[in-house]
């Protein structure tokens, strides 16, 4: 089989608060990407997916664990990354409104990535490959001259994929690219995405608290919840057969838009209770205090991500639901 | 019901802003109307006028806008020529905006208990002796499903959640038993968990008590599952309403059939490409339909004129000249 692309080792990422209190946002999280793959990382506020891409971008420095990127060991933080390895790994901000600055224009944004890592020498081909860059977004080439201020979330969005795409990455984490947007210009730029993904062979770690936007775009699902991942499984079965309770809960959660959807739906289990804070964990299964199907073993011992229905769906549940 | 007299019927609403470029036409004649006890839905992209529309039900508009015609009928009266002591009266007593954000809703100095103590003051005049005003206020957090209201009444707003604010800010609205609420994006910057209670919070109150509800949201599917008639606003007026079910079944309107086929779903279908162009300037706003030059149906006529709201089928109008005509033919 390939060799993953990104591979997670009982990732860890603390922020201490006071002594012997620390905020533990990511709690040993391990997954791995492979080559070509859409991975959808999916929780709510506070689950820590966040910080699982900034400690895997190297914005953070691992508290424990190993974040491993085609074979080599890159579990420390950017600074201390070679250029080439940070060049292949990418990031796309939430809101580009604070990614892009506000004072420089779409050619010094773009610039500025293909300067740093030499990518090219001379005046013209520098303004050849930021023209590039904005007809592999579609963007018209008079928009060199803009600046974020002038253009909508969606286009400033589009200029910073435009930039991750400078270094020619093999791996892009989206950290929410969409969520700031109307579902109009969400529809836009997730086709471009999509468009991108498949014709420059590119693997994506994509987080999102929208379910249904990862039926629509990952290849896999992997669901967080404070801290760690409790449910991992390709999109299909994921959608048609959910065995955590916590999935039920958020995919019954969702607003939906026609009949044939809320067929989809599981059957109702009501959300109860809210996401407890990342400094006094429960014991036992994090999730337990919200679980309609909890007993005393899950009070007791946490349970760790095991394969069910044939090995390529984990779930971390003692009750794991049926089909 | 459908008989019932309307508690809040919008009519025509006009409102302009003035800023340093000239005036913003963002209200270009909104209609709408609810009656008491239903929940209806507004639905739109940003920027299209949803808040504003409630701001001016409210008459909370910022300085710069105007408003330059139409009516705000509350049971009848005229809320935008209401004197100031109508006016405050109709705010204790008839209607109440929940906020988008309830961390900005909640002024962070004082604690929960003097922030619906304030309301309930207000509301009910200052006969009411203090001890029955804290019972009110208790009483209002159980309804709204918190649990030890005895502690939370003692709580500033940053002790609390997310949720647990939202639910505070729908406290000070329903606490006093007021007909209307007016709530703007209630669950927007909660999880969808969150929102999920939220909603069904909101729901069960309308059920219970009989008040009616206009939700503002960008969310389609916040909107079927919560409301039962719905208003899809474009660019400062409304382009269709219908009953919830009608118009997820047969959207009628361009802009509405466009934004259902941008939204992802979770049957897996794939999604369309967008919409094509951007909401317009408020400066110079096309001519004629507003919608029309993003629109794949328009054709000359388009430009030319408003389409005016007409009835399609029962309950369910549409703006749009394309499709009247065609319904014609359909029928």
């Amino acid at each position: 089989m390939n060799q993953p692309v990104l591979e997670v080792r009982e990732l860890k990422k603390h922020f201490p608060i006071r002594k012997n209190v620390a905020v533990r946002a990511v709690d040993g999280v391990s997954f791995e990407l492979r080559e070509g793959e859409i991975l959808g990382l999916v929780g709510e506020s506070g689950s820590g997916k966040s910080t699982v891409a900034y400690t895997v971008v190297g914005m953070y420095r691992p508290t424990a664990g190993q974040v491993i990127f085609r074979g080599e060991d890159v579990s420390r933080e950017a600074a201390r990354r070679n250029l080439g390895q940070k060049g292949q790994m990418q990031i796309v901000f939430q809101d580009p409104g604070s990614s892009l600055n506000p004072r420089r224009t779409v050619r010094q944004i773009l610039r500025l990535p293909l300067m740093i890592h030499g990518l090219a020498k001379t005046e013209s081909e520098k303004e050849e490959k930021a023209v590039d860059l904005l007809r592999r977004v579609e963007l018209p080439e008079e928009y060199l001259d803009k600046y974020p201020s002038g253009m909508g979330g969606g286009e400033r969005q589009l200029v910073a994929i435009a930039r991750a795409l400078a270094t020619s990455p093999s791996l892009i984490i989206f950290d929410e690219p969409t969520s700031a947007l109307d579902v109009s210009v969400q529809a836009k730029v997730i086709n471009r995405l999509v468009e991108l993904h498949r014709r420059l062979n590119l693997s994506y770690l994509f987080i999102t608290h929208d379910l249904s936007l990862m039926r629509n775009v990952s290849s896999r699902v992997a669901i967080m919840y404070l801290g760690v991942i409790c449910e991992v499984a390709e999109t299909k079965a994921f959608f048609t057969a959910p065995r955590h309770p916590y999935t039920h809960m958020l995919l019954s959660s969702i607003p939906v838009v026609s009949d044939l959807e809320e067929e989809l739906k599981p059957r109702k289990v009501p959300s109860v209770g809210e996401i407890p804070s990342p400094v006094n964990i429960p014991r036992g299964c994090r999730f337990h205090p919200r679980c309609p199907e909890a007993v005393q073993q899950c009070r007791e011992a946490e349970p760790q991500l095991r394969p069910v229905a044939g090995g390529t769906h984990l779930v971390a549940c003692h009750r794991a639901l049926p089909d | 019901m459908a008989t019932a007299e309307p508690l809040l019927d919008v009519r025509d609403l006009r409102v302009s802003f003035r800023v340093f470029r000239g005036t913003l036409s963002v209200l270009d004649g909104v209609t709408l109307a609810v009656r008491p006890g239903e929940r209806v839905g507004l639905i739109g992209e940003t920027g299209c006028g949803k808040t504003t529309t409630l701001r001016a039900i409210m008459r909370i508009l910022p300085r710069e806008a105007r408003v330059g015609g139409g009516q705000v009928l509350f049971a009848g009266r005229d809320v935008l020529s209401m004197n100031a002591g109508d006016l405050s009266a109709f705010r204790r007593k008839g209607a109440s905006l929940v906020f988008q954000d309830p961390t900005a809703a909640l002024n962070p100095v004082f604690t929960v208990g003097q922030l619906l103590d304030e309301v309930i003051k207000y509301s009910q005049g200052r006969a009411m002796p203090a001890k029955e005003r804290r019972a009110v206020a208790a009483a209002a957090l159980r309804d709204v499903a918190l649990p030890d209201p005895a502690r939370i009444l003692n709580s500033y707003p940053f002790q609390l959640s997310g949720g647990m604010r939202q639910r505070v800010c729908i406290a000070m609205a329903i606490g006093v038993n007021r007909e209307l609420i007016l709530a703007d994006e209630p669950g927007t910057s909660l999880d969808v968990t969150i929102q999920d209670q939220i909603l069904r919070l909101i729901s069960d109150l309308v059920a219970k008590r009989n008040v009616a509800v206009v939700l503002v949201t960008h969310s389609l599917g916040v909107v079927r599952e919560t409301t039962d008639r719905v208003y899809v606003m474009y660019a400062g007026s409304i382009v269709e309403s219908a009953p919830v079910k009608e118009l997820f079944r047969a959207p009628l309107h361009p802009y509405t059939v466009a934004l259902l086929e941008c939204i992802p779903k979770l049957s897996g279908e794939r999604i369309s490409q967008g919409i094509p162009g951007s909401m317009p300037d408020y400066l110079h706003p096309p001519r004629g339909c507003r919608y029309q030059p993003r629109c794949p149906r328009a054709e000359e006529g388009c430009a030319a004129g408003r389409p005016p709201m007409r009835e399609v089928a029962p309950g369910h109008s549409v703006a749009c000249y394309r499709v009247a005509a065609q319904g014609g033919e359909d029928r």
